[in-house]
């Protein structure tokens, strides 16, 4: 039995030198719900970037038993959902339809299985009546619910996560914990909403300027006051 | 992820970098008539022109090969000027036939391409200077000494502000994209989809980049409205003009001028 994700000795430099990573050790088993906290430029969204080949850092990834190489990558991008912080990104069609089935479509699925993963995705995100509408013209919430399903629909084994409570109203934010408390999948959630971390997720990482600097059960690092105000965040 | 490879300006310290901008702007587009009011086939005119443009191009601290590798993007332009070398009447060179048409070249074509082609080059390479030796601000600041209007500098630093935001966006979209291009488990299925198709989405992701930079903009005039702004574009006063400067700056022209009067005078 593999794991969802293995890092080892993960290092990587932006190209103006600066240092994003370093050493980064890493191990995530299926179906474990991980939160990824820290302050901004602590450098997790470059770590999330890692976990489907966008950015390749020097060290070892292993995504769903298959070792980060270019020939992988189609396999890896398939079982890595990964939902960017801005849904505006994500939704990139001119439909939610569109949007939702452009990873089945692109990996030349029948029309049928498209269609019928199209339906399954925006049923699980609760929002099966909104095939036709314009990403465009949704809300904020709304948005973050579709660029979910994008991912959905890819079946994936992973679901990665980039601040995805961010900027959403009180209700809207309920309605997407459930929703992920619900999808069995292995989740690496980056965020600074620390009672949704203390909520959904039994393990945390906490990075800092790079490194990880604690990885642990995540009530026993929320009772560690000290810990967390040396990196800049607060108890929940 | 942020995009710096589009801004032209090269941080060096050089005597063309410390020279004000006013000054820059001037000379340049003083440089670009001179060349573009030569007569045709003034070569030696040419030759001053490119040696001056070449000891700015040493001054500065580019050096020429940045500048003149830059200075291949004008290439595909000169093109444009082919035809002249069929349409101008003059001593036959040689015949080509396309289809029904036999399309007749002349020596005086021939030398009018040349010169076009030379002296865009020549532009475009004073340019390329200007654009690397003088942060933008300051040229926009020039622009609005010299008395372009206002309203349409502020236009030149709102699309030089926005265009690498632009860009960004366009990359992160792109992102999203690579991210969710994967293989099919299942064998047999071959991942890619079809040329349409792709066509297709990337439209989608070209009008979706409009929508986006039009609502922004529509933001940011909400924005500059909150802030005051009447259709006046307000700056600082832009400082004197000082003796050397006046120097420098009548030097530059007196020489340009030698230079167009003479080409008229022997070749015009």
């Amino acid at each position: 039995m593999h794991h969802s994700i293995e890092i080892e000795h993960l290092s990587f430099s932006y190209p103006d030198g600066h240092p994003a990573l370093q050493d980064i050790n890493l191990k995530i088993a299926p179906c474990e719900k991980v939160a990824l906290v820290g302050p901004n430029g602590a450098g997790k969204s470059t770590l999330l970037l890692h976990l489907n080949g966008i950015l390749k850092g020097n060290g070892q990834v292993t995504v769903c038993g298959l070792s980060m190489e270019q020939k992988n990558l189609g396999k890896i991008r398939a079982e890595v959902g990964l939902v960017f912080q801005n849904p505006d990104d994500q939704l990139f069609s001119p439909t939610v339809f569109d949007d939702v089935a452009f990873g089945p479509l692109y990996q030349g699925l029948d029309p049928e299985d498209v269609s019928s993963r199209v339906k399954k995705a925006l049923i699980a995100v609760n929002m099966q009546e909104f095939g036709q509408r314009v990403s465009h013209h949704l809300s904020t919430g709304e948005k973050k619910r579709i660029a979910i399903a994008t991912v959905l629909s890819v079946e994936p084994e992973v679901l990665v996560l980039d601040e995805p409570t961010a900027g959403l109203d009180p209700r809207a934010r309920r309605s997407f914990i459930n929703l992920l408390r619900d999808l069995p999948l292995t989740m690496l959630v980056s965020t600074h909403d620390m009672l949704l971390v203390k909520e959904l997720f039994d393990r945390t990482v906490i990075m800092d300027e790079g490194r990880i600097v604690a990885d642990g059960d995540t009530l026993d690092l929320m009772a560690d006051e000290a810990l967390l105000k040396a990196h800049g965040l607060e108890k929940p | 992820m942020h995009i710096h490879f589009l801004d032209p300006y090269q941080p060096l310290k050089s005597p063309v970098h410390s020279l004000d901008a006013r000054i820059k702007f001037i000379l340049t587009v003083a440089f670009i008539l001179t060349a573009s009011l030569a007569p045709s086939a003034a070569w030696p005119v040419y030759i001053l022109l490119l040696a001056a443009i070449l000891a700015v191009e040493i001054l500065s601290g580019l050096g020429m090969i940045y500048v003149l590798k830059r200075a291949l993007l004008a290439l595909p332009f000169v093109l444009a000027a082919l035809p002249v070398i069929f349409t101008i009447k003059g001593q036959a060179l040689f015949n080509l036939a396309i289809g029904p048409w036999l399309l007749t070249a002349s020596s005086e074509g021939l030398a009018r391409f040349v010169s076009v082609a030379f002296k865009s080059w020549l532009s475009v390479q004073a340019a390329i200077v200007l654009a690397a030796s003088t942060r933008f601000p300051e040229l926009l600041q020039a622009m609005r000494a010299v008395g372009i209007p206002r309203l349409l500098v502020g236009m030149f630093g709102l699309t030089w502000r926005y265009l690498f935001v632009l860009v960004d966006e366009a990359l992160r979209l792109l992102r999203a994209r690579t991210a969710r291009s994967g293989q099919s488990r299942q064998a047999g299925n071959k991942p890619g989809g079809s040329l349409a198709w792709r066509a297709h989405m990337a439209g989608g992701m070209a009008g979706n980049l409009f929508l986006r930079a039009f609502e922004r903009s529509d933001r940011i005039y909400v924005a500059m409205l909150s802030r005051g702004y009447d259709g006046e574009v307000r700056t600082l006063p832009i400082p004197a003009f000082s003796g050397s400067n006046w120097l420098t700056l009548g030097t530059g022209l007196f020489f340009l001028a030698i230079l167009l009067i003479f080409g008229s005078l022997l070749w015009g």
